[in-house]
């Protein structure tokens, strides 16, 4: 069972609730799958153990073989090499890593050898729970990489639960964060921006036939009511919701789960993940275990 | 013309909130008609929320290309497969299907078919905009959902606001830029010749602030740092100011919690003008005052 928590907004306590829900039923396994801004670490406290570079295969021009063709730079689709005078230039961090440049080179000039983009990092947090996060280095522009290399280093077996932490928005980060995954949490909240984007995430979980659910943070009277009518509309069960509380926030900023702020949470919480078991026994079967996502694992 | 980016590394920060509250004040007095708006957080595009844009043009943005096998030509050979680092390219029953949300747009499996029946077929990715608001033009867009090259879109966005300034004289282009430190916002500070970060005095706002300040230095842009809801968590707000003292990165002022911000939000105005005495309001109103200093020291 894969869980992914997302959001479409960032900072409406995304992680807040993926720690706590890990927490609260003891879930087997974390990823932080936010590799840009990743802060599931600091509440899971880890004890990292193991760590591996994230490379892409980014070409080599070796001068000697290269005719100065440049269909390297015309195959390329990103820029990423072009003939300057008579030799290919390579810039490295435009290169997505397809390897079509070496497969068109007519002189076979063109070697790949690794760049490396990110690392991942694994081990276990005091309370038992496997933990893994990727980290994208500063200036390097392409984080899915990194999230797929996350995904493929570490997954829930049979039977096990695995909760993500997924990035903001929309694009291609979130849905690789959501390949394989059999449930997406949403975390909104009750303001224009967290209806706005709310509407966006769900639109991402339809197209991808993802079962799904919400919870309302920072819920308050004084919010907007068009959440609750939205989530109708669209059959997405409003899963619970959070106060708008200055404790919590409190709490949060120093790195408490929700459990640790108000114990109730530790039921609450459970009962969010039964109701997502009974969602799941009653979602059609097109959505079934590993039909979402980009691929399925091999 | 100066362009300001306003980051945070972590989302909900209080970007979009801090930067229609500056989009106010730089059309008060002598400023009307300085500032070009520009919302580069195309994943989830919220300065438009509380602008009250009206549009002035929109067009469409296509950006990203998937591959299209012509069934026709195909002989079934597999060789889009292998070459695909993607896994999007997968023979069901003998012919090869395309996963247009993994296909990355490379070309590769295109120019390996024997038979020329693939064919790269760009993409409707999105929309952008061009709208008037009481504070100065905004241009803006809409990524959908799932697709690519957002940086392709912020990009394009950027330059619509710089064609603008130029041509009509504007001095500043005020960015609302997108969470974290990847593609999309390294498109939205290249060029920018100031970014402020916007942290909160959390253990993770600290830790963002901390990325997406490395992240627009290692870009040479010029990086000064302000804090929202500063009095939430004392000792979080004491770290984030001595970081910045240690790494020479100036602190342009606090703003505290104030609920007003909020309201202000549900209301769909930005806050200097729901309440302009309210506390929020003040700290923004200083904030801006140093970042106005800080672009002409940053000029001298």
């Amino acid at each position: 069972m894969i869980i992914t928590v997302a959001s479409g907004k960032g900072g409406t306590g995304k992680t807040t609730v993926a720690v706590s829900l890990a927490a609260a039923i003891q879930a087997d396994l974390f990823l932080d799958c936010d590799v840009e801004a990743p802060d599931a670490d600091i509440y899971l406290k880890p004890e990292i153990q193991e760590r591996k570079d994230v490379c892409l295969l980014i070409p080599e021009v070796d001068k000697a073989r290269c005719a100065g063709c440049g269909i390297c730079g015309e195959v390329c689709q990103f820029h990423a090499i072009a003939l300057m005078g008579e030799i290919p230039l390579v810039f490295p961090a435009l290169c997505h890593g397809c390897g079509s440049c070496a497969l068109n080179c007519p002189e076979g000039a063109i070697n790949e050898v690794p760049r490396i983009l990110g690392l991942v990092e694994s081990g276990p947090t005091p309370e038992g729970i496997q933990f893994a996060r990727g980290l994208l280095n500063v200036g390097e522009p392409l984080a899915v990489p990194v999230i797929d290399q996350l995904i493929s280093w570490k997954s829930a077996g049979d039977g096990q639960v695995e909760i993500r932490d997924a990035p903001p928005g929309t694009s291609c980060p979130v849905v690789a964060s959501l390949q394989g995954a059999d449930y997406a949490l949403l975390v909104t909240e009750p303001t224009r921006f967290g209806l706005h984007d709310l509407k966006l995430a769900g639109q991402l979980v339809r197209e991808l036939s993802l079962p799904a659910g919400v919870i309302i943070n920072r819920d308050s009277p004084r919010g907007v009511t068009g959440v609750e009518r939205y989530c109708r509309d669209q059959g997405l069960p409003v899963l619970l919701r959070i106060p708008l509380e200055r404790s919590i926030a409190e709490g949060t900023a120093r790195g408490r789960n929700l459990i640790e702020i108000h114990p109730q949470y530790q039921q609450l919480l459970g009962g969010v993940y039964d109701k997502i078991l009974g969602q799941q026994r009653n979602s059609f079967p097109a959505a079934g275990p590993g039909n979402a996502g980009r691929r399925e694992k091999t | 013309m100066k362009q300001v980016v306003v980051l945070s590394g972590k989302g909900g920060a209080g970007k979009t909130s801090l930067v229609a509250a500056f989009a106010v004040l730089s059309s008060m007095g002598s400023g009307k008609n300085s500032t070009v708006l520009a919302d580069t957080d195309v994943d989830a595009s919220n300065l438009e929320l509380v602008l009250s844009p009206v549009e002035v043009e929109s067009r469409e943005f296509r950006g990203g290309q998937i591959a299209v096998v012509n069934q026709a030509n195909c002989q079934g050979c597999g060789l889009c497969e292998t070459v695909c680092r993607f896994d999007a390219v997968r023979l069901v029953s003998g012919f090869p299907v395309v996963d247009p949300l993994a296909c990355e747009g490379c070309a590769a499996c295109r120019y390996q078919c024997p038979e020329e029946a693939i064919a790269m077929q760009e993409q409707v990715a999105g929309r952008w905009f061009l709208s008037d608001t009481p504070y100065g033009p905004l241009v803006h867009a809409h990524l959908e959902p799932a697709r690519e090259n957002s940086g392709k879109l912020v990009s394009l966005v950027k330059q619509r606001a710089r064609d603008l300034a130029e041509s009509e004289g504007y001095e500043m282009i005020l960015i609302d830029g997108p969470p974290g430190i990847g593609c999309p916002v390294i498109s939205s500070v290249s060029g920018a010749d100031l970014a402020l970060v916007i942290a909160e005095p959390s253990l993770s706002g600290l830790q963002d602030m901390r990325r997406a300040v490395e992240m627009a230095r290692h870009f040479q842009i010029p990086t000064a740092v302000c804090v929202n809801k500063y009095d939430l968590y004392p000792e979080g707000w004491e770290k984030i100011r001595r970081y910045c003292q240690q790494h020479d990165v100036e602190l342009l002022g606090n703003i505290p919690f104030d609920e007003t911000i909020t309201a202000a939000m549900t209301r769909g105005q930005p806050v200097i003008n729901y309440q302009p005495q309210a506390p929020a309001s003040k700290a923004i109103e200083k904030i801006w005052l140093a970042v106005r200093d800080k672009l002409s020291r940053l000029e001298a």
